[in-house]
């Protein structure tokens, strides 16, 4: 085999979410009452936007989930196929060489030069003092400076060529579909779709994929020979480094959540239906909880984390799967300094919801307390944990970045738009400034961010009955 | 009134001895005193005599819970339990772990700290209310929209990005204001403008949001389509009856974080240099002073909980259907 799979404590979760997400969206296709919400929010224009732009990051993040390692070309003398010991993700082979052109220090985005002045040997034998060439910017250009602008612009244009036959060939499949579905003629769909005439805005989500669809062609064409969003301290290309940033945070964002599901709902969901004292043990649980402010409790577990792997630093095998652990248990930590909030939520719509007639009626009839709380009240009050769920998503990806960069956040090997500020943090103070790195993190997470607030926002117009009502 | 506050405030003590197991628990069970001794001292190669030696030092050098070697009532009290977690609840915080004293710090560092929460909590309520009473004069029109979209990429952008903005923009480029430090007394006017700014800008995104939906669902109830039936005009209305009614939760919400404001901002105090006890927290992580991060967790604590009790007893104060049982 040329390459053994590996899989991370984070990717297994990943697996178990998408998992989850798949059944659960495979059981709401089949329920009415819960694919009403759903196309609700995919019938609106911001909706589907936000949608296609989280699908992309989400992407992303996916094939940075895959781990795998390849393996070793032969060598003299062993017999034995060997894997590389480095641990790769999809993404990064799908990057191909991005992860490896390192210059020596900081450049500047589409520079073909570093950003220092360095020592050079001339052929002549002189030494002059001089901006050095970029091993791997640039470097097929005989002359840097008058041809550089031309070969970016014909690159553009190469990028957003493919770009376009892309997207078009894409917009066609969809249309294809769409007219077997409605049985209707390619043309006419064209048509609908054009004026704007469908349910769901088609035309929207297909002009939104088209952005992304461009943007990253072009990016992709001009990244084989430049580093678009220049190099860092060390020489790592910026671009390569915030796509793989995507993965962290989205991680922060989704497992936090995940991991705090459980003990939320069903905490929250006992207090409020048994009520006496187990109402009373649960609301002292998440009281005390609540009250020890939630940086203060991330940051002591984190370092007794830091405490306990530096003292069993043998336990584990690479510095990748540290890493991967203490994200797990940033994880964790945070979904524990922030079920509270849901807990509470859920007590006291259970409150409302066992004085209903149904639940009495079933109690009377003798159906058990498990029955009664499975069939009448969880699904009555899943809408408010999706709400919470989506709601609390972009808090985290932002709350990430504060905490790496008080450096009780993800581990400092790890790719993440935290550590990336923390980083060029101090190098505002340089003249001329270094802003690539900054400018490229607060490019990606306000993208991330603002869609998914958007989408937030359009998920609990449609889910919430109090404001389904006020809107019919 | 008394007794209800007595009542609330009896009623706090089992939670902040829960917080203080739980502190216990964290510092000193999940990882004993010899392995913090031992990150203290450097990882590999130390003598046990040097991990002994740093125990004393610092006083970690009883049992956990219970000393059968001293006598009588002492066997309880002489334990890392009594001498570090339950001295906390009189706010004896000991000293850290570089040998200062942590109360004394505590006092002193307040100050800066308050000298920044406060104007920022004052000039954001200020701003971000008559910026939502603004938008909800003008709702359903352009400026209500247009608002809307800027508050929501307001508050997409991290914090984080309003500090380096702000000390770029005003500091570095225009040279208004100087990029960071403290000084003492009233000379350090100075070094606080840029902190408040950012502070305030950066809460807008998500301050004037809040306070609009909470306008726009009080004008949906009965008693303002009552006023306007009457014929008040829609300032009158907005400004007499809406805002006040809007005021509770506004107010009430204040309220909770009026002692946390001791507790001063983390990431703000220590990107402007400024000595407070967010920056003093900070530095304790850093430099892994278990001793200041269990002090500042039970404070913390502390101030929350009196913040809820506060919060309480205000509620009966301004509104006149909640009565004390």
């Amino acid at each position: 085999m040329p390459l053994i799979p590996v899989v991370l404590w984070t990717d297994a979760l990943v697996f178990v979410l998408l998992a989850l997400g798949g059944a659960f969206a495979l059981y709401a296709s089949r329920h009415e009452h819960l694919r009403d919400p759903w196309r609700r929010v995919v019938r609106s224009r911001v909706g589907v936007a936000t949608l296609v732009v989280l699908m992309a990051y989400a992407l992303v993040g996916f094939l940075d989930t895959v781990h795998l390692r390849l393996k070793q070309g032969p060598q003299p003398g062993v017999e034995e196929t060997r894997y590389a010991p480095e641990v790769l993700s999809l993404l990064d082979l799908a990057l191909g060489g991005l992860r490896e052109r390192q210059e020596k220090t900081y450049s500047a985005p589409f520079a073909t030069h570093l950003y220092v002045k360095e020592a050079i040997d001339q052929p002549d034998g002189r030494v002059v003092r001089d901006y050095p060439r970029l091993l791997h910017a640039g470097a097929h250009l005989q002359d840097p400076q008058r041809q550089r602008g031309l070969d970016i612009a014909w690159r553009t244009l190469v990028g957003l060529v493919e770009g376009l036959i892309a997207w078009i060939l894409l917009c066609f499949g969809i249309f294809w579909l769409l007219a077997r579905r409605w049985g209707v003629a390619l043309s006419e769909v064209r048509r609908r779709v054009l004026a704007g005439e469908t349910h769901v805005p088609w035309r929207t989500a297909l002009g939104a994929l088209g952005v992304v669809i461009l943007l990253g062609f072009v990016a992709g064409e001009l990244a084989r020979e430049y580093h678009i969003l220049g190099t860092d301290k060390v020489g790592e290309d910026v671009f390569y480094q915030t796509l793989k940033s995507i993965r962290t945070g989205l991680l922060i964002g989704t497992l936090t959540t995940l991991v705090m599901l459980p003990a939320a709902i069903l905490l929250g969901i006992a207090a409020g239906y048994f009520r006496g004292w187990v109402d009373d043990l649960i609301q002292y649980l998440y009281t005390t909880l609540n009250s020890i402010p939630g940086v203060l409790l991330i940051a002591a577990v984190i370092l007794m984390l830091q405490v306990y792997m530096s003292n069993h630093a043998d336990a584990f095998e690479s510095l990748v799967e540290r890493a991967d652990l203490r994200l797990l248990f940033l994880c964790l930590i945070l979904g524990v300094t922030s079920w509270t909030g849901l807990c509470r939520l859920l007590r006291g719509e259970a409150l409302k919801l066992r004085e209903i007639d149904y639940v009495q009626a079933a109690q009377s009839l003798g159906v058990g307390h498990f029955t009664v709380i499975a069939r009448h009240i969880l699904p009555n009050v899943m809408h408010i944990v999706l709400i919470t769920l989506v709601l609390d998503f972009s808090g985290l990806v932002l709350a990430e970045a504060v905490l790496s960069y008080v450096n009780i956040g993800v581990d400092p090997t790890m790719n993440s738009w935290g550590n990336m500020i923390n980083s060029a943090r101090l190098e505002l103070a340089r003249d001329p400034v270094v802003w690539w790195s900054l400018a490229a993190a607060f490019l990606f997470m306000f993208t991330l961010v603002l869609a998914a607030n958007l989408f937030a926002d359009v998920v609990r117009d449609a889910f919430d009955p109090r404001l389904r009502q006020a809107g019919a | 009134m008394t007794a209800y506050i007595l009542r609330r405030v009896l009623y706090a003590i089992p939670i902040l001895i829960g917080v203080n197991l739980i502190t216990f628990l964290l510092f000193f069970v999940v990882n004993s005193p010899d392995d913090m001794a031992r990150m203290h001292l450097g990882q590999k190669r130390v003598t046990t005599e040097a991990i002994e030696g740093w125990k004393a030092e610092h006083g970690y050098d009883r049992p956990l819970v219970y000393n059968p070697a001293a006598p009588g009532l002492a066997s309880l009290t002489d334990t890392i339990f009594f001498q570090k977690s339950v001295k906390l609840f009189a706010f004896q915080f000991g000293s850290s772990d570089d040998g200062r004293d942590i109360g004394y710090d505590i006092s002193q560092r307040m100050w800066p700290s308050l000298a920044i929460a406060v104007p920022v909590l004052i000039l954001g309520l200020a701003f971000n209310i008559s910026y939502a009473l603004f938008i909800v004069f003008f709702r359903a029109t352009y400026i209500d929209i247009g608002s809307v979209v800027l508050l929501v990429g307001m508050l997409s952008v991290s914090s984080l990005f309003y500090i380096i903005g702000g000390q770029f923009v005003l500091s570095k480029v225009f040279h208004l204001v100087p990029i960071s430090g403290y000084d003492q007394g009233l000379d350090a006017w100075k070094f606080l403008i840029l902190p408040v700014i950012v502070g305030v800008v950066g809460g807008i995104g998500s301050g004037t949001r809040w306070y609009r939906t909470l306008f726009l669902e009080e004008i949906a109830k009965d008693y303002v389509r009552t006023a306007r039936a009457k014929g008040l005009g829609e300032r009158f209305v907005l400004f007499r009856h809406v805002l006040r009614n809007a005021l509770i939760p506004i107010l009430t919400g204040v309220v909770v974080v009026l002692p946390l404001l001791f507790m001063g901002s983390l990431i703000t105090e220590s990107f402007f240099g400024i000595p407070g006890l967010g920056s003093y927290t900070i530095d304790a992580i850093s430099n892994q002073d278990f001793a200041i991060v269990r002090s500042m967790v039970f404070l913390g604590a502390v101030l929350y909980i009196l913040g809820l009790i506060l919060t309480d007893i205000s509620y009966t104060l301004v509104d006149p259907r909640v009565r004390l049982q």
